[in-house]
Order: structure tokens, then sequence, then C-alpha cells
């Protein structure tokens, strides 16, 4: 991770940003999507947390976590349960981050 | 420029300040989890105060730390951000009269926050004079917090033991996230799809599995769409 690297990858997130955020904002004339296109828009952001939090959940080391003894596993266990629970995302944050640690330290897994 | 004095301006910050807390908090995560993902801190700084995006952000870490091509993250963080493009063009309707770059300076500072508590309190779609002081409040506190949270997150991490493995609360702020998006039987399948193909195709060069995953979530939404109707869907938990 080289620090050339990340400052681009930076910029380029900064770019994103401004515009998504302006994206039908910025043009003079009000614009607007085909139906079709609100749909996708529907899914796409799910699909991309998705893609992103599914292998660093399910994958250690290029494999398929092989071993129930992954302090990670239980950190999202007691995550999901405090979501589907309560649905505040603090505690959905708190209550992981505290199984994970507990068995990090704790146990030393 | 900016409004301070003007009665709107405090009235928008106000009410910004108990809303926030929760932001604050994810600001912190976000914060932590830059550090913890190996971000130096500078580097931390430089991209909480340009970005300011904490689900991008989250979203990036890992990919950077694979050295994903840049334009795989960068589509990543596009996706994960298109429900600002919907606002955007609610923003339109009450903002389109302004000089360009005051609307990119708007666009750019206004967060989910910020659009639901405005579209909350001027329901009609038009522009009004007490709407920019408003909107400017609630943006200078948003921003006051979540950078002053960010920073302190940043601060903290870098005194935190490295054994701890606090980078992965950024995982779990995102899977609340992705759990709030899951509302009824298609987002549930299109995400199960999106998931299985994420991980099915880890071994793919370039993390091209990220692009793959999303590309096959999308897909099985649209056909969803077509052929579950609605009803059905909806009366499923």
């Amino acid at each position: 991770m080289s620090d050339a690297y990340v400052i681009a990858g930076i910029i380029g997130l900064t770019v994103v940003t401004v515009v998504t955020r302006g994206f039908f904002l910025l043009p003079q004339r009000k614009l607007s999507l085909p139906p079709r296109a609100l749909q996708a828009l529907r899914y796409a952001p799910l699909a991309a947390l998705v893609a992103v939090i599914a292998p660093e959940i399910l994958i250690r080391d290029a494999a398929f976590v092989a071993t129930w003894q992954d302090a990670r596993l239980f950190a999202v266990l007691a995550a999901s349960a405090y979501f589907w629970w309560r649905r505040g995302i603090l505690g959905t944050i708190v209550g992981g981050t505290a199984v994970l640690l507990a068995l990090e330290l704790g146990l030393g897994w | 420029m900016i409004p301070v004095r003007d009665p709107e301006f405090r009235r928008g910050f106000i009410e910004m300040m108990a809303p926030s807390l929760g932001m604050a908090a994810w600001a912190l995560v976000t914060g932590v989890a830059m550090v913890k993902s190996g971000l130096s801190l500078p580097l931390a700084t430089l991209m909480t105060m340009l970005v300011y995006a904490g689900s991008a952000q989250l979203a990036a870490l890992p990919l950077l730390v694979a050295g994903a091509p840049l334009a795989v993250i960068w589509a990543a963080a596009f996706c994960v951000n298109l429900r600002f493009v919907i606002y955007s063009a609610h923003w339109h309707n009450y903002l389109g009269h302004l000089p360009r770059w005051q609307r990119m300076m708007l666009g750019y500072l206004a967060v989910d926050l910020n659009y639901v508590f405005f579209a909350r309190r001027f329901p009609d779609l038009r522009p009004a004079p007490e709407q920019l002081p408003y909107l400017w409040g609630g943006i200078a506190w948003n921003w006051m917090s979540w950078q002053g949270a960010s920073l302190l997150g940043i601060f903290i991490a870098d005194r935190v033991p490295t054994e701890w493995d606090l980078g992965f609360a950024g995982v779990l702020a995102l899977l609340g996230v992705t759990y709030s998006l899951l509302s009824d039987t298609r987002t549930w399948i299109a995400a199960g799809v999106a998931a299985g193909a994420a991980v099915a195709a880890f071994s793919l060069p370039l993390e091209l599995n990220i692009v793959v995953a999303i590309a096959a979530g999308v897909g099985a939404g649209l056909l969803l769409e077509r052929f579950l109707p609605s009803r059905a869907a909806e009366r499923a938990p």
C-alpha cells in the first residue's frame, strides 16, 4: 500500500463523493432517470456493500473460513442478533466489537 | 458567504445536534478503521477531510489493503454512494437556481441527515429564502461533529495495540447498513446472490470479484422486479 497509491485512491474517492452528491444537482436543467435505472439504483448499493463485506467475513488467508473458532464469525453473529432485535446500528457495532475483543483478547483466538 | 448570523442558520445547527450523535459514533468507527487498516495518520486525516463519506470510506478500506485496482475501488464506492444520486434529483428543486459552484459545494457537503431534515422541513418542492441559512446551519454542525469524531477515532486507534482487531468494527458498521437495506424478499435474494458471487469469485485477480458480485446482485434484483410480483414479496419477512 504505497502512499502514492492511497493518495490517488483518496482523490478519486473525493471525486466520487462530489459526482454522486451533485449528480442531478450540477446540470443546469432538471433531468430524470428512466424507471429501469431507478430499479437498479435500489439494488446497486446493497450489492456493493455485500460484495465488500462477505469476503471479509467468510474468507481467511484466501480460503473459505475452516474453523468455528473464529472470533470474527462470532462477532458477526452477535452483531446480527443485536440488529434484528433492536434495529440499531450503533449497538450492532458495539456488540459485535465487544464479542470480537472478548474472544481475541480473552480466549486468544 | 455562510449566513451564520441568520436565525435559520442557528435553527438548522441546533436541530442537527441530537441526531448527529449516532453519526459521530459512526465517524469514530471510521477513524479507527482507517488507521487499523494500515493508513498512516496523515493519510487517514486526508481521507476523512476530503472524502467525507463514511460508508464509501469503510468499503474502500479492505480493497485498498488488498491492493485492488483504483477503478474497482472507485466503482464500489460509487455504488455505495448511489443513494446520493437520488437525493441530488430532489435537491435540484430547491437549489437548482444557485450558481454552479455553490450547488457543487452544497451538494458535496450535504449528507443523509441534511437531506432528511431539509425534506421534512420544506415539503414544497420550490426555493424559499429561509432554506439556504437553514441548510448551512445543519451542514456546519454535521461537518464539525463528523470531522471531530473521525479525528478522535484516528487519534485513539493510533494508541490502541495492533492485536486489537478494531478495524473489523468498520465491517460490522457496514453489516448494519446492509441489514437496514433488506426490506423484502427481493432484496434478501439479491443480497444472497451478491454474497455468493463475491465469495465464489474470490480467486479472480484484481479484486474483480467485487465487480462480478455487484453485477450479479443488481442483475438478480432486476430479474426479481420483473418476475416476483411485489405483493408476494412484501408478505414475506
